[in-house]
């Protein structure tokens, strides 16, 4: 498939890549990883008139611990999560996102900050960073904005970002002692979007009693889901097999799915129920070690 | 028409460029431009994996990028596996083991493979199959294809080879 044509812009800055989308407006869009939008402008779903790669900016792929925040770049990849000894000793839930993400060669070109910016609700790091309570730092011409996950995805495939601001950094606070999470997806194949998935992410006092719920849902509504009632029943409790299966419950009411060729609504919901068990309790299982 | 953009690249270690248009996609570059065929076009759609090559030593679904994305670097196709007329220990190990039927996937597996390899000299069956699980066969189920790989491990391992 041979998809529309377009002016390729590979500018060497961001300041530069900036300027571009202020001047090129609605007719130009930014590649990165380029494994959603590229398949999209095959199918003729996208056709920019521009592309604005960034790939060559420099200094914009990291994974690191610093003033209290994990620091995602915007160029990272998910090849770079998948195999970050940071990441799967002290973040074992962005490493079940990652690997659970397309297939390999997908990694190692898409981005983190891609998956969020393309607004899809069947992507799989918006419902973690959903959980984990992320910050995404969006840079545009009078600077830097920081957008709670939460007032990130508007709408499907609409993000709070400004048509000229660029996803430059993901941060996530560093979990207290005691935090736990995981990641579950079903999928039919891999590569395939999730049937369904659940992230939860834990953090328990000395005493084993729940402080910090985090529960984010993927592919199940049309933006990716907060399952705040869950979350917030949560908290406060000693977080025994019948707590999280009620947790779970109230988890996959939040689930708003549609029927497609990945199953019908109901079973969907009764998926999330069973998801957001099994993560609750590997979440738990991991805070206590 | 969209203004053209010169793409040079180094594959299987010669220098090439060309000026092509932007929105041609790096399989076709490889196959039509640099008259490379090796590599297939399967699905088209970023999911079968026939199309992989090596990018600055990394694999990608050469369908899923466009060739300007590549200007700089340095490919690897399935053409640069053989060494002197003598073939990989991977392509000796999918000959040996019947790793293919129809072969069309092959020049994707033994891109995959190859990238496996260079990471982990030891693969458990495990660490293949993860490793090949962007690469789609309909023919022979994965297991000759696993066996080639575990092969061509333990010859390289041998013989200390690349």
């Amino acid at each position: 498939m041979i998809p529309p044509t377009f002016d390729y812009l590979r500018p060497a800055t961001i300041p530069e890549a900036i300027a571009l989308l202020q001047q090129l407006g609605d007719d130009a869009k930014i590649l990165s990883g380029g494994q959603s939008l590229i398949p999209m402008m095959k199918l003729r779903l996208a056709r920019p008139a521009y592309l604005i790669d960034i790939n060559r900016i420099a200094g914009l792929s990291y994974v690191k611990e610093e003033g209290g925040h994990l620091k995602i770049g915007g160029l990272t990849r998910e090849a770079e999560l998948e195999s970050s000894p940071l990441i799967r000793s002290k973040y074992p839930i962005i490493h079940d996102t990652a690997r659970v993400i397309a297939d390999p060669q997908v990694r190692n070109m898409a981005t983190v900050a891609g998956n969020l910016a393309h607004g899809d609700p069947a992507n799989d790091h918006p419902a973690t960073m959903l959980a984990l309570g992320a910050k995404v730092v969006a840079t545009g011409l009078s600077g830097v904005r920081v957008i709670p996950i939460g007032e990130f995805f508007v709408s499907l495939f609409t993000t709070a970002l400004a048509q000229n601001e660029i996803v430059t950094e993901i941060q996530i606070p560093v979990p207290p002692a005691r935090s736990g999470g995981a990641y579950f997806k079903l999928e039919r194949k891999v590569g395939d979007f999730a049937t369904a998935a659940v992230a939860a992410q834990i953090t328990l006092d000395a005493g084993g009693v729940c402080q910090q719920a985090g529960i984010g849902l993927t592919n199940v509504g049309p933006t990716p889901i907060k399952a705040t009632k869950a979350e917030d029943f949560l908290r406060g409790k000693k977080l025994d097999e019948a707590t999280l299966r009620q947790a779970a419950q109230l988890a996959s009411e939040a689930a708003q799915p549609s029927a497609d060729l990945r199953g019908p609504a109901e079973y969907k919901k009764a998926l999330v129920k069973e998801l957001a068990f099994r993560a609750l309790s590997r979440a738990v299982e991991r805070a206590g070690k | 028409m969209a203004k053209k953009q010169v793409v040079h690249v180094k594959v299987n270690g010669r220098e090439r460029e060309a000026e092509v248009e932007p929105r041609l996609l790096l399989v076709h570059f490889i196959r039509e431009v640099l008259g490379l065929t090796g590599t297939h076009v399967g699905c088209d759609t970023s999911h079968c994996g026939a199309c992989t090559v090596l990018v600055d030593g990394k694999t990608v679904k050469s369908c899923t990028m466009f060739a300007p994305q590549a200007d700089g670097c340095v490919l690897f196709t399935v053409e640069g596996l053989i060494k002197d007329g003598q073939l990989h220990p991977l392509q000796e190990g999918f000959k040996e083991e019947h790793g293919l039927q129809c072969g069309f996937c092959t020049p994707g597996m033994l891109m995959s493979s190859y990238a496996l390899l260079q990471k982990n000299a030891k693969p458990s069956e495990n660490d293949i199959r993860w490793g090949i699980s962007g690469n789609l066969c309909r023919c022979t189920g994965y297991q000759n294809i696993v066996k080639a790989v575990q092969y061509a491990a333990d010859k390289m391992g041998q013989e200390g080879t690349k």
